[in-house]
């Protein structure tokens, strides 16, 4: 889950790493008067993607009357998708020094890892691209967490603006925020070292581990659901992970990986995808909801019903989508294919109750989807 | 982590429904189950095996070197460390959500301890004709029969559809290693191709892989040096960026993660990548063809 700046930068605050003072507003008057109060600041847009700067979305002000201005055009913009509801006014600092400091899970070490540059206030996956050795990376043993000597080392050899024990301790209070709140990434950029040498966050990324969300619920409550379509939300409501695509073939699958690999023979064959569907686990007790949502979608001409049983089985899955057909009665063709546990009783379900005849392959329902949705 | 019938396996959360019918299909498959775990349920009895309060008793009771967590995400990482702190060489973890920063400590105490981590989201492993731990239809014969061609996959329900094709083309699999569908798991695809590199009963390696991470980046590099051939399937070429496909692990940001990327390394390793689950027959007997003869 990701956190707009505003959402993100309290989680730093908590941890005692300082932050520009700021005001949450949603107007052109509300700007006005946050700059009166803070004097020359910054109005920042706040939406969860990045790439704010280049698209207009941070412009600097020295007046109430230029916030408001400034206001003005950042609400009508909209940001990778994201009409702009809400801005930071935050007080401006004057800065010597830009640098990146984040924290975040990492696959290969299978543990937190620090990265640190003094290349900060630019997108530093444009920096790794030019030189990776401007970004020091340092794996940190979870069961010990950032110790202020191994926080030492990964600064070491960096011409610093600032004091190197007031950054440890930066980068040690980072690390115990990104524990405390569950951080997938947690992530600085810039961080600023002013004129007088104090060190300050001038922005933050914070994505919260989904797997997490049950834990953090409270935390949660400020983060920023991800965009679904309305089909996608009836999906939600009812605990389907449904994805809406903009094909015509509509699909039920079982497991994330078949059904990942029905998609791809759908478009292997010519087909275009309706939808990313995942039925397996308990899901086949929402086959009615599940097929209701799947059909609903305005471009769907046939279905293809693909399920190969592991531990979902499929004379389970089957009398669900039977029970579902019989009572939704779609107008499109239904193809099946149906492999694996319980495979004789579900093709049994299928014809005796549907008076269809199930595919002896899965490609096979798949070129005849593919060809009825033509 | 090719599961042996003389491995002794405990159960963590057999008393649960997915526990119990599972732990009976594992013992009717051949798997050497000694015990279960469910902590205040000690002095039980279920599918015929005694329970303990924790892993620690049943390692006193009866002894075990595999544990499989049928525990929510809650109580995942409580019951992994106590399977860990009892002994356990190999911990396999189907439990799906589990907080990541659960996973690493889980991940840095079974290092600590030697242990091997499968998961977590796996489905698990299966060894036919000796058993499988986990939730695959390991007794399903049409799925799984004894051969030589060792299957990876992240995903159950395909690992199960190449499985299916592999043995409708008249092979058998010498071992299915489900390596889950997490970001951060124990066991990698290069972990399971050096495996089955150094497996003599191995003659050849499917690799059943899909978009999101550098798993099968990472893999390409060992396949590159591996004496058997390797195939590869990669699922999500038709997925669109920046959406999670069901699996945490399973999202393409940037140019990471790739479908393009995954192939293209794979490919320039010499493994035969496939375009669909149904070519699995005839491309691995046309890179079978290709072996010298053992004699």
């Amino acid at each position: 889950m990701n956190f707009e700046e505003y959402a993100a930068k309290p989680v730093l605050a908590a941890a005692g790493i300082p932050v520009p003072e700021s005001r949450l507003v949603t107007d052109a008057d509300g700007a006005a008067e946050a700059a009166r109060a803070l004097g020359p600041a910054v109005v920042k847009a706040q939406v969860p993607i990045g790439g704010r700067g280049k698209a207009g979305g941070i412009r600097l002000v020295d007046n109430p009357v230029d916030a408001a201005d400034a206001a003005k055009d950042i609400l009508d913009l909209e940001i990778g998708g994201w009409p702009v509801e809400r801005l930071l006014v935050e007080q401006q600092c004057r800065l010597q020094a830009e640098y990146y400091a984040a924290i975040l899970n990492d696959a290969a070490s299978k543990g937190p890892l620090l990265l640190f540059s003094t290349m900060g206030g630019v997108d530093i996956e444009e920096v790794a691209v030019r030189d990776a050795s401007l970004i020091r990376r340092t794996a940190i043993p979870i069961e010990t967490g950032l110790t202020e000597a191994a926080a030492a080392a990964a600064i070491a050899g960096f011409d610093l603006a600032c004091d190197s024990d007031a950054l440890v301790a930066l980068l040690v209070n980072l690390y115990q925020a990104y524990r405390a709140n569950d951080a997938e990434l947690l992530e600085i950029n810039p961080l600023g070292v002013t004129d007088d040498g104090r060190i300050i966050a001038l922005d933050c990324k914070f994505i919260l581990d989904d797997s997490s969300l049950p834990r953090r619920a409270d935390l949660a409550a400020q983060g920023v659901p991800e965009r679904q379509s309305a089909l996608e939300e009836r999906g939600k409501a009812v605990g389907l992970r449904f994805i809406e695509l903009d094909g015509s073939v509509g699909i039920l699958a079982n497991g994330a990986g078949l059904t990942m690999t029905t998609m791809d023979a759908v478009t292997h064959y010519g087909g275009r995808p309706a939808n990313f569907l995942e039925i397996g686990g308990d899901a086949y007790t929402k086959a009615i909801p599940a097929l209701e949502i799947v059909l609903d979608h305005p471009g769907v001409k046939s279905l293809l019903v693909n399920f190969c049983g592991a531990f979902a089985r499929t004379d389970v899955m089957t009398e669900g989508v039977v029970k579902a057909l019989q009572a939704v009665k779609p107008d499109v063709p239904v193809f099946f294919s149906i492999h694996g546990t319980g495979e004789a009783e579900a093709i049994k379900m299928v014809r005796e109750d549907l008076g269809l005849e199930p595919c002896a392959t899965m490609d096979e329902a798949v070129q005849l989807a593919v060809e009825a949705a033509r | 982590m090719i599961v042996r019938r003389h491995n002794r396996v405990i159960v963590q959360g057999m008393t649960g429904r997915q526990g119990r019918f599972w732990t009976e299909r594992m013992i009717d498959c051949g798997t050497t189950v000694v015990a279960g775990v469910s902590p205040g349920k000690g002095g039980q009895e279920a599918c015929g095996r005694p329970v303990y309060d924790s892993a620690a008793d049943a390692q006193a009771a009866v002894g075990f070197d595999t544990s499989v967590l049928f525990v929510p995400p809650a109580g995942a990482m409580a019951a992994s460390l106590d399977a860990i702190a009892a002994g356990t060489r190999l911990l396999v973890m189907l439990t799906e959500h589990v907080p990541v920063q659960d996973v690493m400590e889980i991940m840095a105490a079974a290092k600590a301890a030697g242990c091997r981590v499968v998961g977590p989201n796996t489905a698990g492993l299966v060894t036919p004709g000796e058993g499988f731990v986990g939730i695959m239809p390991g007794f399903n014969d049409n799925i799984f029969r004894p051969g030589d061609i060792g299957v990876v996959s992240r995903s159950g329900s395909l690992g199960t559809l190449i499985s299916l094709n592999l043995v409708a083309a008249g092979h058998g699999q010498s071992a299915f290693i489900g390596i889950g569908g997490d970001p951060i798991i124990g066991t990698s695809f290069a972990d399971a191709l050096s495996a089955f590199e150094a497996d003599p009963g191995t003659r050849a390696v499917i690799m059943v892989g899909e978009i999101g991470g550098a798993l099968e980046e990472a893999a390409a590099e060992v396949a590159a040096s591996m004496s058997k051939p390797v195939l590869a399937f990669i699922a999500g070429r038709s997925a669109p960026a920046g959406k999670r496909m069901g699996h945490a692990g399973a999202i393409v940001a940037g140019n990471a993660g790739s479908y393009d990327g995954k192939r293209q390394a794979l490919e320039a390793a010499g493994v035969s990548v496939l375009d669909l689950p149904s070519d699995v027959g005839p491309v691995l007997q046309a890179r079978l063809d290709d072996l010298p003869s053992g004699d």
